[in-house]
């Protein structure tokens, strides 16, 4: 199967992970099969690393706290910046490690119980990491939207049930 | 009846389940923040015409904007006015059916009589050049096509289309040829009847927005016509209609320029939903042959032993799944029933799995 098809798959999943086989294959008007092959293929590339559900968590915890937190760090020779995003990323806590162009280095996403939770993660963790020069914790008030999915309760469909 | 009725997954609607693309949307929120708020000219804004003349040179079509295109109160209305602009009461107007549902009060309400040519699925529902000749008389005025087709998704290509243009040339008629479903093709391109040789003059193209860009309640169609043509249908225009909305001809005029990406998006969508309910459709043992254009699957249910109305009026009681049935869109469609797949893929696959269970109940 072509790279193009490969996408296809990939971006039908992304969306929607518990589509069968069968029904990506009827979709695509691929054999179901080699959708499968595919797939794995896929998941044994590490391409595809999990299968998860995008959940609106202020509708069940109502105090989770998430935090985006701007990290400048000194990057080192050799190794760059990717020593010190390991050493950030292997804290349980933390959801996400990027590293950004721009004012700062690492942008470090941190969930937690309580906000206390957090503000000692960043004070006591992640601000003594060498090489971490400073941090700016934004926390995180509503989401609106992410990973493309609208998490406002969307209206139903208006049309008519009949139309010409 | 479907409509008052709980639970009911209808595959019943003739337009795009999609909202309007957020940045045509704006481009309208913008026009009236800024007072766009008044009539235009009665041929629609200019940059408009200039924008759908520029559109429709991608496929083969050159129109001069300034007085052979006219921007109407959907495509809807482009039908309407065309008809009466060419009719003489005792016309008689071809209808390829199974067709969308408006062209024959139309044709009526002009002073014509409708004709039926009635197509096959044995030949993908397309019109073929010599049912069409056995229906001309000498008091036959137009043709109305309707490729890509609601309702049965059938596409003409080129060879197609040539044949059908002999035929029109030889009886000396006119084509209106309601080109609304162009954009929503799977895996080929759309072909105009009117950019085939010495079609342009003898063919009123009506097309719009409301399908391409899911833009059905902005109102918003076009008429592309040779200019004597164009000169009468603006005549009613102008007494009846004044000009289209300004606010939608801003959201057409944005949509055309910036919108191809998101139109690209949907027909992909329609494409892959496309793939699974005709599948879904012939693996439960309704005959569906392989639309290739618009977003309606046309099964055969004469397996059942039911006519299309038993069957779509037993499907929603029973297993609440609207449908169309076939024979509202002339005598050729009886046994067969439209199903849109303009709906979310889960709910196409529950209503597969509904029918499923209604189809075997009945065997
Ligand atoms: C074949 C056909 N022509 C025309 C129309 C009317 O479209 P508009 O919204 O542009 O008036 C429809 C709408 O369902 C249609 O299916």
């Amino acid at each position: 199967m072509d790279q193009q098809r490969k996408v296809a798959i990939l971006h039908l999943l992304h969306e929607d992970s518990r589509l069968s086989p069968e029904t990506i294959g009827a979709m695509l008007g691929e054999d179901a099969e080699d959708v499968r092959r595919v797939i794995q293929e896929l998941e044994r590339d590490k391409v595809i690393l999990r299968y998860s559900a995008v959940v609106n968590w202020d509708k069940v915890e109502t105090s989770r706290v998430t935090a985006v937190i701007d990290v400048k760090v000194t990057p080192q020779r050799e190794v760059g910046f990717d020593a010190i995003a390991e050493r950030i990323y292997r804290f349980p806590e933390v959801r996400s490690v990027a590293l950004m162009s721009g004012a700062y280095d690492l942008q470090v996403v941190v969930e937690g119980g309580h906000i206390k939770e957090v503000a000692r993660f960043v004070a006591e963790k992640l601000s003594t990491i060498e090489h971490v020069t400073s941090t700016t914790t934004h926390f995180l008030l509503k989401t609106y939207k992410a990973d493309g999915v609208i998490f406002d309760d969307q209206e139903e469909d208006r049309r008519l049930v009949i139309t010409p | 009846m479907a409509n008052r009725m709980d639970d009911v997954i209808s595959l019943g609607v003739g337009e795009p389940d999609f909202v309007t693309p957020w940045h045509i949307r704006e481009a309208c929120v913008y026009a009236l923040e800024r007072g766009y708020t008044s009539y235009t000219s009665n041929r629609g804004l200019p940059e408009l015409r200039q924008a759908i003349a520029e559109y429709l040179t991608g496929f083969d079509l050159h129109y001069d904007p300034e007085r052979e295109l006219l921007v109407t109160i959907g495509g809807s209305e482009a039908i309407d006015i065309c008809l009466r602009a060419i009719i003489t009461p005792g016309d008689e107007v071809l209808l390829p059916e199974p067709a969308y549902v408006s062209y024959r009060p139309c044709a009526v309400l002009a002073g014509a009589r409708p004709v039926a040519v009635p197509t096959r699925a044995e030949d993908g529902f397309r019109l073929t050049s010599e049912q069409l000749a056995r229906a001309v008389t000498p008091r036959t005025k137009a043709l109305i096509l309707c490729y890509p087709n609601n309702p049965t998704g059938a596409v003409m290509d080129g060879a197609d289309l040539a044949a059908v243009a002999k035929v029109v040339e030889d009886h000396d008629l006119l084509v209106i040829s309601d080109e609304i479903y162009a954009e929503l093709t799977y895996g080929r391109r759309h072909v105009s009847i009117a950019s085939l040789p010495g079609m342009r003059d003898r063919t009123v193209l009506v097309s719009g927005m409301s399908k391409a860009f899911a833009m059905t309640g902005w109102r918003i169609g076009y008429a592309a016509a040779p200019p004597d043509i164009m000169d009468a249908m603006l005549k009613i225009h102008q007494y009846t209609i004044l000009c289209a909305p300004v606010m939608g001809q801003l959201a057409a005029l944005e949509a055309l320029r910036n919108g191809r990406a998101e139109k690209e998006r949907m027909v992909e969508r329609y494409d892959q939903r496309r793939r699974l309910i005709v599948q879904g459709l012939n693996d439960l043992g309704l005959r569906c042959h392989e639309p290739k254009g618009a977003f309606y699957a046309f099964p055969d249910i004469r397996s059942t032993g039911l006519s299309s109305e038993e069957f779509a009026e037993r499907l929603l009681q029973e297993a609440r799944v609207a449908v169309v049935p076939g024979n509202v869109f002339g005598e050729a469609g009886e046994g067969f029933v439209r199903c849109s797949y303009a709906t979310s893929m889960d709910q196409i696959q529950r209503a597969l799995e509904r029918m499923e269970r209604f189809v075997r109940s009945l065997r």
